[in-house]
Formats: structure tokens, C-alpha cells, sequence
């Protein structure tokens, strides 16, 4: 739908035109100001990407420009006209609408019902199923993701997920359309597909908004960047005027980088071995996505899996944790063959996993901050069956100062978090337990530059220091090359490559099976 | 009392009237019915009035209690009315005495060996729904409501449908004291009440202060979160229903006192009076969310608002239409409450999507637009 009715595309020339800006936009949460006055423009057929912290206020004022919220002072323009929108509903009335950072799929329906959402197809004798099932192949074959529109959107993984929520927007048909954080779970070969999506999209005047944590990823495809920093505007600047220095400059007032692997310290014995391997496909028993892998990861050594999505990297990472039941091989955790112990046994002989997606398996939402932090140590104060206050309290406080948690306090709702905080919040629970191996499925989903290089401080001072096993998965190459000893690229359920940290990009794209990208 | 109090209380600073009445809307319509009544009826405002439909609360309250940790589990137990009724049963057969035909002796056991037994009748009730539901994955209306039959059904053919009357035991057996589970007094309260204070004190110290509260409100939160957390989730649903039945089973021993008899179709639809009183105390029926202080007072609005429609004369039918009326009033309430911050699953607007992206609604708007684009977002870049 989306591309299929291409019009011709309107001469657009290049003049830098606004087509929908907040004015002297505030927003306050009680005492938490997300927004202070800020202006914000969005251009005409182009793509203006807005850059910021963890809790910058990035998603509050894209879901003010979306109708999601409405701000406590300023006003929205839209093509020069001043408008109020009391609901998303009439926003999208109005040609804008939003990808959502946290994905606001319903899991117990099909990707072809997700996509019209309220927005039924109706034909002579009710739903006209078979035209939106049509309509929805066509979107997922443009995105390159042939997945079946009868497929229940809960047995997708979380990239193919947020495939379908981009789809789903695509076919509104908007004329602004804004993506906040996109590209969280997606690999690069997805991502490639989505910029080709974007170039399409602009070329026929639909504006985008951009928000990623991903910044050279994100100069690929700006036009114009943004930054946004406490909820004031820092900084703007045309696509041609800046690099990747300039942004972080802004952002965070210094030059970050991730971190080198730590060395200066013996690796010590094996302390998470993985023999033989194998996991089954849930929908298709015979077949394995992971398939008789073995790896050995030692005390102190940190090894980063890359790959494509649908490599099974998340299968394996559950799989050690416990969440899926293994078809075949064992899991030894320092010489103990862990494989039938529970997720909870696990945890208490440290293996823990951070898990992919944040919402699903990550956080009770119905707790507040404190609450989530402490929940997979609560061993650790209680005393004759009572927990102390005094004590939780300590574990919490010590969790938000680690993983640098941007709250109103452990009582918080977890909900009133930036979705990067609230990541953090996933990684701080599972490091609390002070683990002697673990497992992280994408750490760095959402959180920023900043977090992201803290995150992996933390992770490498415990694997010098206390002799921490650490595996992490990621789908972003930048960020293999950081504090890990080992890189380990998976593709189709097996080991396709394994470097040493002295690797280029290059090598471990070439690895995963993926076209490099120039 | 529990953290879990639903006041997100350090929001804003000021004094929100309209918060502190949703929140405590339990408390002040328990108020509103004591006020009300008593204009209406000079006996209702009384000591003793308050005393014996304390009474009557307590077996609500103590359904409603056992209830409350099965809903914040995420779950739902719709057999307590008839466990209750069960166990009732139970402790009447018990305390006929139970012969053994072969040796041709008759054993009255104490009540304490009743009370324990009456217990484990409905701890055993909990954890065949608590299997059925944590491994067996049965949803647990369906396997409730199957127990909720089955319950029953044993209950009447114990009986034969006949109904115990004959509670008192005698000193030559040694089985007296069956009285002191809820018909009489101790100094001026029934014991019945003061059996629903201890039970409340315990869930509340439970809740709030152990291992296993947390566990109780992070699996009722997300169960899959609470699992990769380490929380034994299985192990927490059927613990939940298991003391869900032996609340039932309390709450029979403490009914079948206070009658001075035990009949097969007691509690009969309790277990809805118990849910009702767990909503009106403001807790989600999808989990997460909820304390005992609500429920208790969601216990005592129900009763304290029965028993005066009794009071004054309200025919019977009517008593039904106005406990109804109040649930629904609970119901809507929570959903204000907890309708805020629920996930919002974005609504796709209508299919009118604007065509023509790029009509440029006139040059000349354009061109005032692009000088407002300079004077927004260029102000800013001169730090750059
Ligand atoms: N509903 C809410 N209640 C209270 N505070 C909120 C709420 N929503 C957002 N905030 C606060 O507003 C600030 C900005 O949040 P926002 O989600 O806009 O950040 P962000 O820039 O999108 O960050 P991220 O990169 O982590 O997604 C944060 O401090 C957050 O805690
Ligand atoms: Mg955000």
C-alpha cells in the first residue's frame, strides 16, 4: 500500500521548509520537568534526526508531536497553523504518525491484524481479510521481511516485532512520519533495508523524524540533526556541517568511546562451557536453531556474539540462562553441568541473563524502581524470613549510582522512566546479584553513548577485578570492538567465525554472512 | 502498611482532593454506609450492632483475604464458596465422631485435630488448582470453577444433603471448645473477628515484609519478568491458592461455630462476595496491584452495607441490586484509577490518510514558515 499506489513524485526542491514545529514546548511530570521550552522543526521531506542522553526528553516531545500527550505550555504548528491534538487519533487524521520506542504490538494476534489495528479493511461480508493479508505481504516484502500475516505476533522475535510495527506505520500513509529508536533490535542488513525505506519514503515529501542511539548508523540517513539535552535544545545543525565528534560533543560534552578489553589480569579457569549444544525451533520441532555450538567462555574473559537476526544468538543466551529447554549437548557452569536447574537455581550459582526485551521479560511494570532492582536479589536482605527496608535500600542506592540510573528515586514508577533508564534498570537487577557469570542479550538497546561506555566499564572492571565471565550479544558492530577478548559471530544456529579483538568491522560483516556495507 | 500502597504519593506536592478520594474510596464509602444507615435506623450505630456484623464480615473478610493473594497473582479462585462449605462438612463429621466399623470403636477427635484436618481438607482443595493451573496450565477460572462443583458436590454426598447439627461435643469425649472458633467472645469481641485480625496481620507482614510477598506481586506483574528474575513462579501460584483454600477452610470452621451447625450448601456464591470485596478494596484483577488494608475495608463495605439494608427493611431483592450496584461502582472506579497507566496500545486512527504529502498549502505560508524555521531551530546552533 505504502509504495505500491507511488504517485509521481512531487518536484521537491531542496529549500529547508518546516513542515511541523512545536513552539515553546513544555512538559512537566509533578515535579520532573521532561521538557523545558523547547522549539523543535520538523523538514519538509527530509529527515531530522534528534540526538540525546538517556532521558533527554526525546520520546516525550515526539509523543507531544504525536497526540500521545499533550504539553503543558506551547503549541504544535502544522503547516504554518496552530493545532490541538487530543488524541493520536487525530494526529493521524492530520498525516503524522509515530513508531513507538516500547513496541505496542498485541501479542496474541496475527501480524496482519496488528497492521490494521482499527483500521479494518471492510468489504461486502465484513473484514475483507484476504486484501489486508494481501496488502500485508506487500509491506513485509518491502521490508524485505517475508514473514506470513497469520503468524501470531508473540512467536516473532523482537526484530521481526519491529519490522511489523514499522510496517504497521508505513501503511498509515502518513505524510510526517516519526520513528522513535527504530532500529534497537534490527542488524545492520535490516537496517540497510529500512534507509532504503526512508530514501523511498522521502522522495515521495514524507517528512521523518529519526531518534537512535545508534549514531553513525543515524548520520547515514539524517539530514538535519538535533540535540536535545535535560529537555532543552542544545544544538542544531545541518547534515553537511557535522560528524559523529560534533554529536557526542553536544550530547554528552565529551568524546566517549567503549572501551578497550581489560587487560593486565591472568584469565582464570573455564567458567561457563557450552558442549554440544542444540535448541529446537518452537514452531518446527526437528529443526534446531541452535545447533551442537560449543564455546567456553573463562573467568574473566569477555566474549561479544555477533549476528544476523534469526542467528540464534537470543535462543542460545535463553537456553543458558535456562528459559528454553536444551535438545541436546550441556551447559557447565564452572565444572557443574547446570542443564536441568532451574532459571532461579542458575541465579544462585551465578549465571544470570539480562534479557533482549526489556518490556516482556525484564520488568514488572507494576513495580516501581527499587522494586524491580531488588527483585532477583532478595536473598541478599532478608534475615529470618523478613526483608529489611534499611538493607534493600542499600542494594538499590548502590545499583542506581552503578549503572547511573536517571530517576525520581527507587520508588518511582518504573513506567516514568526513559527507555533507556529503564534498561538500565534490567542490567542494574541482574549485576546485583553479583553474579560469577553473565549473560546479556543486546545491553545496549536503547541506552546511550554514555551508558552504553559505563555499562561496559562495569562489565570490564568485574572481569578484571572479580574475575567476571561476561557474554554479550549485540547486532552492532561498533560495538564488538570493545571490551571484548573474543568475538564470536553466529550464523543459522552455529559458530560461523570466532577473532581476536584485533578484527575489523569488515571481517566480522564478512563473517555473518552479511554484505558489507560501503 | 504494604509499600504497595497504589499513592504514587511523590507526585506533585500539593494536596489533590480528587487522588485521596479515589484512593481511599473504600474507606469513605465504608464511612458514607455508616452514616447513612445510622440516620436511618436508630439500632445501627451500636456496639453491639458493630460487633455482630463484624461477624458476619469475618467470614468475608477471610475468604476475601485468601482471595486477594490469588488476584494478585494474576489469577482467580472461584471455589472458595464451596471449600468453604466442604470443610464445614468436614469439621461437623468429625466432630460426630468417626467409627471404625472393623475394630468397633468410635474416635471423637479434639477440636484441634479438627481445626488442623478441617485445614488440610482445604489446603489440599489450593493445590489441586494450583497444579492444575501452574504445570498443568489450565486456566484457573475453568479449573476453580470445576472445583467449585466438585467441592460442592462431595460436600452433599457426605451429608446426603442433611446438615450437622450437633457441634457442641461433650466433656466425657474430650471434644468440646468448638464454640470458641467463632460463636463466642472473647472480652466482648467474637472470636470470629479477632481470628480475621490475626489472618490479616499475618498476609500484611507477609506482603510486605518477605521473600515470598515480592514474589507474590512481581509474578501477578509479569510473570515472565519474575521468572528470569529468579522467582519461583510456579512454586508461588500454587502456594497462593493453596492458601486461598485453607483461608476457605477457616473461614467454614469459624461459620459452622457461629451457626452451630455446618450444612452442605454453605457459602454457597461466596466466593463472588469475596471478589467483589477484593475489587472494592482497589485491587487489579490482572495482577500486581492490590493490599489487605483494601480488601479488608472492601469486606466490611459489603457486609456493613447488607446487613443494614437488612436493618431498615430493604426486601431482599433490592439488597442484591444495591451490592451489585456498588461492585460496578468499585469496578469503574479502579479502571480510573489504573486506566492512566495501563500500556497504551496505539490506536490507529481511522484509514483517512492525507493524500498529497507535499501541497504546499500556499508560498507564501511557506516562506513565513521557513523564516519561523530559522528563528526555531537556528537559535540554538550558535553554540555550535
Ligand atoms: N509518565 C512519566 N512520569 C514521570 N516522568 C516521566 C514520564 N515520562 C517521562 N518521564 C521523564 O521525563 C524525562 C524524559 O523522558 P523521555 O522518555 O522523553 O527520554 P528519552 O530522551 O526518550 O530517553 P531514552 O533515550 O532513554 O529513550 C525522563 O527523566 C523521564 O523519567
Ligand atoms: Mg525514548
Amino acid at each position: 500500500m505504502a509504495s505500491s499506489s507511488s504517485r509521481p513524485a512531487p518536484a521537491c526542491e531542496p529549500v529547508d521548509d518546516i513542515v511541523l514545529s512545536a513552539r515553546d514546548v513544555a512538559k512537566s511530570f509533578g515535579s520532573v520537568h521532561a521538557l523545558k521550552t523547547v522549539n523543535f522543526g520538523v523538514y519538509r521531506g527530509q529527515v531530522t534526526t534528534l540526538f540525546g542522553e538517556n532521558g533527554a526528553g526525546k520520546s516525550t516531545l515526539m509523543k507531544i508531536l504525536s497526540g500521545v500527550i499533550q504539553p503543558t505550555s506551547g503549541e504544535i504548528v502544522l503547516e504554518g497553523e496552530p493545532v490541538r491534538f487530543a488524541s493520536t487519533t487525530d494526529a493521524q487524521r492530520l498525516g503524522i504518525s509515530i513508531i513507538h520506542q516500547e513496541l505496542s504490538l498485541a501479542p496474541n494476534l496475527s501480524v496482519r491484524d496488528n497492521i490494521f489495528m482499527g483500521r479494518e479493511i471492510k468489504g461486502p461480508t465484513g473484514i475483507d481479510y484476504a486484501e489486508e493479508a494481501r496488502q500485508t505481504r506487500a509491506l513485509m516484502e518491502e521490508l524485505d521481511e517475508p514473514i506470513d500475516p497469520l503468524t501470531p505476533v508473540e512467536d516473532l522475535r523482537l526484530g521481526q516485532q519491529q519490522i511489523v510495527e514499522i510496517a504497521r506505520a508505513l501503511s498509515v500513509n502518513s505524510r510526517i512520519l516519526i520513528m522513535d529508536e527504530p532500529t534497537s533490535a534490527l542488524s545492520a542488513t535490516e537496517v540497510e533495508v529500512l534507509f532504503r525505506v526512508i530514501r523511498d519514503l522521502k522522495s515521495r515529501g514524507v517528512s521523518i523524524v529519526y531518534i537512535s542511539h545508534h549514531l553513525e548508523e543515524a548520520l547515514l540517513i539524517t539530514d538535519h540533526a538535533v540535540v536535545l539535552r535535560d529537555g532543552v535544545m542544545t544544538a542544531y545543525a545541518r547534515r553537511a556541517d557535522i560528524d559523529l565528534e560534533w554529536i557526542v560533543r553536544n550530547m554528552v560534552g565529551e568524546n566517549f568511546d567503549l572501551g578497550s578489553p581489560p587487560t593486565g589480569h591472568a584469565l582464570g579457569e573455564v567458567a561457563l562451557s557450552l558442549e554440544d549444544v542444540s535448541v529446537a525451533d518452537t514452531a518446527v520441532p526437528e529443526r534446531s536453531v541452535v545447533d551442537h555450538l560449543s564455546l567456553e567462555v573463562r573467568a574473566g574473559e569477555i566474549v561479544c556474539i555477533y549476528g544476523l537476526m534469526g542467528a540464534g544468538r537470543t535462543e542460545l543466551l535463553e537456553c543458558v540462562a535456562g528459559r528454553v529447554p536444551l535438545s541436546g549437548g550441556r551447559v557447565v557452569l564452572e565444572g557443574e553441568d547446570v542443564s536441568h536447574l532451574s532459571i532461579a537455581e542458575r541465579i544462585a550459582k551465578g549465571l544470570v541473563l539480562v534479557p533482549e526485551d526489556r518490556q516482556r521479560d525484564g520488568l514488572v511494570q507494576t513495580m516501581s524502581v527499587g522494586e524491580n532492582l531488588s527483585l532477583a536479589s532478595i536473598k541478599a536482605f532478608t534475615r529470618w524470613l523478613l526483608t529489611s527496608g534499611s538493607r534493600e535500600r542499600g542494594v538499590v542506592d548502590e545499583s542506581i549510582a552503578n549503572v547511573h540510573i536517571k530517576t525520581d528515586g527507587p520508588r518511582a514508577e518504573i513506567g516514568s522512566l526513559s527507555g533507556g533508564n529503564q534498561q538500565k534498570v534490567v542490567i542494574g537487577k541482574m549485576l546485583a546479584t553479583h553474579p560469577r557469570v553473565v549473560v546479556l542479550d543486546e545491553p545496549s538497546r536503547g541506552i546511550d553513548i554514555g551508558a552504553k561506555a559505563e555499562v561496559f566499564k562495569l562489565l570490564a572492571e568485574g572481569a578484571a577485578k572479580q574475575g567476571l565471565a561476561v557474554i554479550f550479544s549485540t547486532s552492532e558492530v561498533g560495538e564488538c570492538l570493545s571490551i571484548a577478548h573474543r568475538i564470536v559471530v553466529m550464523s543459522r544456529g552455529h559458530i560461523a567465525a570466532e577473532f581476536g579483538a584485533d578484527v575489523s568491522k569488515e571481517q566480522i560483516m564478512a563473517a555473518s554472512g552479511e554484505a558489507v556495507v560501503a | 502498611m504494604s509499600k504497595h500502597s497504589q499513592a504514587p504519593a511523590r507526585q506533585g506536592g500539593g494536596f489533590d482532593l480528587g487522588r485521596i478520594l479515589l484512593e481511599g474510596r473504600a474507606f469513605f464509602a465504608l464511612i458514607a454506609i455508616i452514616i447513612i444507615f445510622s440516620a436511618l435506623s436508630p439500632v445501627y450505630f451500636s456496639t453491639n450492632n458493630f460487633l455482630t456484623m463484624s461477624s458476619h464480615v469475618a467470614i468475608f473478610g477471610l475468604l476475601s483475604i485468601g482471595m486477594l493473594l490469588v488476584i494478585l497473582t494474576g489469577g482467580i479462585d472461584l471455589s472458595v464458596g464451596s471449600t468453604l462449605g466442604l470443610c464445614g462438612v468436614v469439621a461437623g463429621f468429625l466432630m460426630q465422631g468417626v467409627s471404625f466399623d472393623m475394630f468397633g470403636v468410635t474416635l471423637y477427635p479434639p477440636v484441634w485435630v479438627v481445626v488442623i484436618l478441617t485445614c488440610a481438607v482445604g489446603a489440599f482443595i489450593g493445590a489441586i488448582n494450583g497444579v492444575l493451573i501452574a504445570y498443568f496450565k489450565v486456566p484457573a477460572f475453568v479449573a476453580t470453577l470445576g472445583l467449585l462443583y466438585v467441592a460442592r458436590g462431595v460436600a452433599l454426598l457426605m451429608t446426603d444433603g442433611l446438615t450437622y447439627n450437633n457441634l457442641g461435643g461433650s466433656p466425657e469425649l474430650g471434644n468440646t471448645g468448638f464454640d470458641w472458633l467463632g460463636f463466642n467472645r472473647l472480652f466482648g469481641v467474637p472470636v470470629g473477628v479477632l481470628i480475621l485480625a490475626a489472618v490479616a496481620i499475618v498476609t500484611i507482614l507477609a506482603l510486605a515484609r518477605t521473600p515470598f510477598g515480592r514474589w507474590v506481586y512481581s509474578t501477578g506483574g509479569n510473570a515472565r519478568a519474575a521468572e528470569l528474575s529468579g522467582v519461583p513462579v510456579k512454586r508461588v501460584q500454587v502456594s497462593v491458592y493453596v492458601l486461598s483454600g485453607i483461608c476457605a477452610a477457616i473461614a467454614g470452621l469459624v461459620l459452622s461455630s457461629q451457626l452451630t451447625s455446618a450444612g452442605p450448601t454453605a457459602g454457597t456464591t461466596y466466593e463472588l462476595t469475596a471478589i467483589a470485596g477484593v475489587v472494592i478494596g482497589g485491587a487489579a484483577l490482572t495482577g500486581g496491584r492490590g493490599n489487605v488494608r483494601g480488601t479488608l475495608l472492601g469486606a466490611f463495605v459489603i457486609g456493613f452495607l447488607s446487613d443494614g439494608l437488612v436493618i431498615i427493611g430493604v426486601s431482599s431483592y433490592w439488597q442484591t441490586v444495591f451490592t451489585g450496584a456498588v461492585i460496578v461502582l468499585a469496578v469503574l472506579l479502579n479502571s480510573i484509577q489504573y486506566g492512566g497507566r495501563k500500556k497504551r496500545v496505539a490506536t490507529p486512527a481511522e484509514p483517512k490518510a492525507p493524500d498529497n504529502p507535499s501541497s504546499p498549502a500556499s508560498s507564501g505560508n511557506a516562506a513565513r514558515v521557513t523564516s519561523e524555521a530559522e528563528s526555531t531551530a537556528g537559535k540554538p546552533a550558535t553554540q555550535h
